[in-house]
């Protein structure tokens, strides 16, 4: 049995500007010691997705509106506060984007690691401070029984991200959340906190899902990957089907963004246009507007949803684009009047 | 790697603090796990007229407290033969209109005004603290009811509703405490709600959240502390709005009563004979401003020592 299974998660928060759909239907599952990578643009619902694991949307004005999320045999989405206390820290942990505010700046760092750590265990102070050193060294803090007393402003935003890293796992939950661990840190320290995060999986036979937008950490350390847009999966399946054998223009548009891949010396490549607007119904394919690819009608009705095409790799196949054709072939995006309406409305 | 790190760590170090020299900045790096109260310490003690305020509050404190028991004489003893004096070799204050000696009269009555200080802020304190940072983390409907009972206690007019309890209960220093008490929790509650508010949004609320703590273990050792700063600089600012309070109702005649005496009650009697005796007004209103003075300066420097950001210049 999948040690996460989430079914039709979908979470909506309710403005005075409308209804925001920011995740609209998402499934998934997680096996024991495996990475899923979830993959997506800004306000594609990625976080979203992982606060409403957490149950950590702030209710109002959020709210889970349906779905469920079985892990290990109870549902996430309708456990009781106290049960969820229970489970929260000691199976499941996350760690945040900003390593400057998410450690509380009055505490010192072994007080805030043996916290989490005495509450859920029945452990003494001294053996909890031997286990916050040892969880020290263990993401590469040097002198980590000295530092261990220090104040989270004496460090530095790697090596706090290191203490987040070392604080969510010190109580070696089954399932690790990372919400983009890397983007608020120095490219040189990105590298390091990914091969830490790596490393403690493997020792710990932790199960993670990684929330990213860098399809280059994807490719390197994901089993599965979920591109997710305008609050759906438009694509999921393993890293190398996603990444060699993708199907969804949006998942395709996505590769194409990556610097690296691109030739040197021309401008940067970027999907045209924004993001759709999640608080308005959306119609037909989400990424329609924005799609580079040569179409044969304009999508309608019910948005598509994921299809099976091969051994776990589906994708949202809205059927009205031809996404087989090489990415080369893309369409500057004046060609497509309705698609410059769009865009220009956006910009 | 270690190099980024520790590069980093001289870089944040030496960003915010321009104006420290290369050898004091030093200095801090070798200091082993120096917590924030340890940093806002060290601010404090550069600021001269704080550590002054600092140090005279303090030495009035042992003044009215050690001091009546090293003066010969009883504060309700009366000498009705002796009457008002002047200061004098006998009695360093003078006497009063009925011949008491003013020295430990002043001593006694500071003792009285710093302990409603004192005990009032606590209570208000204890009070204010808890309550805002409950509505401001609970937040939604639970804070709109609470804070809505905060601006209806807010709107009753002081001296009336201390008259009202007067009538109701008597007249006694405690309802005093009560009714002052009641008054001076709802600044603090409104600070501590808004500081509260800023910080449940930082990702160390929601780490806290996502670790399984309970709402209680959160308030009170995630947040709470973490609004100490601006409390502690209210509270030293509420000890002498709440000793004014306290000599407003004294010099009403509704505070401290007779024989008892409090800085308000002396003054009050002082300004009564203030063209004929005037050293019966000169040496409580000196130590009552003096005070006030102290715990004002206090509670600037303060500011400026727990939020650098506040400071002027």
């Amino acid at each position: 049995m999948a040690l996460l299974e989430v079914k039709d998660l979908r979470t909506s928060f309710y403005t005075r500007d409308g209804i925001v759909r920011a995740v609209d239907g998402v499934s998934f599952s997680l096996d024991k010691g495996e990475t899923l990578g979830i993959v997506g643009e800004s306000g594609s619902g990625k976080s979203v997705t992982c606060y409403s694991l957490m149950r950590l949307i702030p209710e109002p004005p959020g709210r889970i509106d349906g779905g469920t999320a079985m892990f290990d045999g109870q549902d996430l989405l309708t456990m009781s506060k106290k049960e969820l206390r229970k489970i929260r820290g000691r199976r499941i942990s996350m760690i945040f984007q900003d390593p400057m505010t998410s450690l509380n700046p009055f505490l010192r760092i072994s007080t805030q690691l043996i916290e989490s750590l005495r509450l859920h265990y029945d452990v003494d102070k001294k053996t909890a401070i031997n286990k916050a050193i040892a969880a020290l060294e263990e993401v590469g803090i040097p002198e980590a029984a000295k530092r261990v007393h220090n104040y989270p402003h004496e460090f530095s935003g790697g090596m706090r991200q290191r203490v987040m890293i070392a604080m969510a796992l010190i109580t070696e939950p089954d399932l690790l959340i990372a919400d983009e661990p890397t983007t608020a840190l120095d490219v040189t320290v990105q590298a390091q906190i990914m091969d830490i995060i790596k490393k403690r999986q493997e020792d710990l036979g932790t199960a993670v899902i990684l929330i990213t937008h860098d399809l280059g950490v994807v490719a390197g350390t994901c089993d599965k990957v979920n591109v997710m847009y305008g609050g759906r999966m438009m694509e999921s399946g393993t890293a190398e089907q996603v990444f060699y054998e993708a199907k969804h223009p949006y998942t395709r548009s996505l590769q194409k963004t990556i610097p690296s891949l691109q030739t040197k010396g021309e401008e940067l490549y970027t999907i045209p246009g924004l993001p759709p607007d999640v608080s308005k119904p959306i119609h037909g394919c989400a990424f329609y507007p924005r799609c580079p690819y040569p179409k044969t009608g304009k999508p309608e009705g019910d948005r598509p949803s994921l299809v099976e095409m091969a051994d776990g790799h589906c994708y949202a196949d809205c059927g009205f684009c031809d996404s087989s054709a090489p990415i080369e072939t893309v369409l500057p995006k004046s060609d497509s009047p309705d698609e410059v309406e769009q865009a220009g409305a956006a910009e | 790697m270690t190099d980024h790190s520790e590069t980093a760590v001289l870089g944040n170090e030496a960003a915010p603090l321009p104006k420290h020299s290369a050898s004091e900045i030093a200095e801090e790096e070798l200091v082993e796990g120096s917590s924030l109260w340890k940093d806002a310490w060290s601010r404090l003690k550069k600021n001269k007229l704080a550590v002054a305020s600092l140090v005279i509050f303090l030495l009035i404190c042992v003044f009215c407290v050690v001091g009546p028991f090293l003066v010969p004489y009883n504060s309700q003893e009366q000498d009705l033969f002796l009457g008002a004096t002047g200061p004098s070799a006998e009695h360093w204050f003078g006497t009063d209109t009925l011949g008491r000696d003013l020295l430990v009269r002043t001593m006694e009555g500071g003792r009285i005004s710093l302990m409603v200080g004192l005990v009032a802020t606590v209570v208000s304190l204890l009070i204010g603290v808890i309550y805002g940072a409950t509505a401001g983390y609970l937040g939604g409907k639970v804070d709109a009811t609470m804070m809505r009972f905060v601006d209806l206690l807010y709107a009753l007019p002081f001296t009336i509703f201390v008259i009202l309890l007067m009538v109701a209960f008597g007249r006694s220093m405690w309802l005093m405490f009560v009714a002052i008490g009641c008054v001076e929790w709802l600044s603090m509650a409104r600070i501590v709600r808004s500081g509260v508010l800023g910080l449940k949004k930082q990702e160390f609320v929601e780490a806290a959240v996502s670790l399984g703590y309970s709402h209680k273990r959160i308030i009170l050792r995630h947040l709470i502390p973490n609004v100490l700063g601006p409390v502690i600089v209210i509270a030293t600012l509420t000890v002498p709005a709440v000793m004014l309070l306290e000599a407003f109702l004294s010099f009403l005649g509704l505070g401290v009563q007779p024989p008892n005496a409090s800085w308000g009650v002396l003054i009050n009697e002082g300004q009564q004979n203030m063209e004929i005796f005037p050293w019966l007004l000169m040496f409580p209103a000196f130590f009552f401003a003096l005070t006030l003075f102290c715990l004002n300066f206090l509670g600037d420097g303060l500011r400026d020592a727990l939020d650098p950001k506040s400071a002027k210049d």
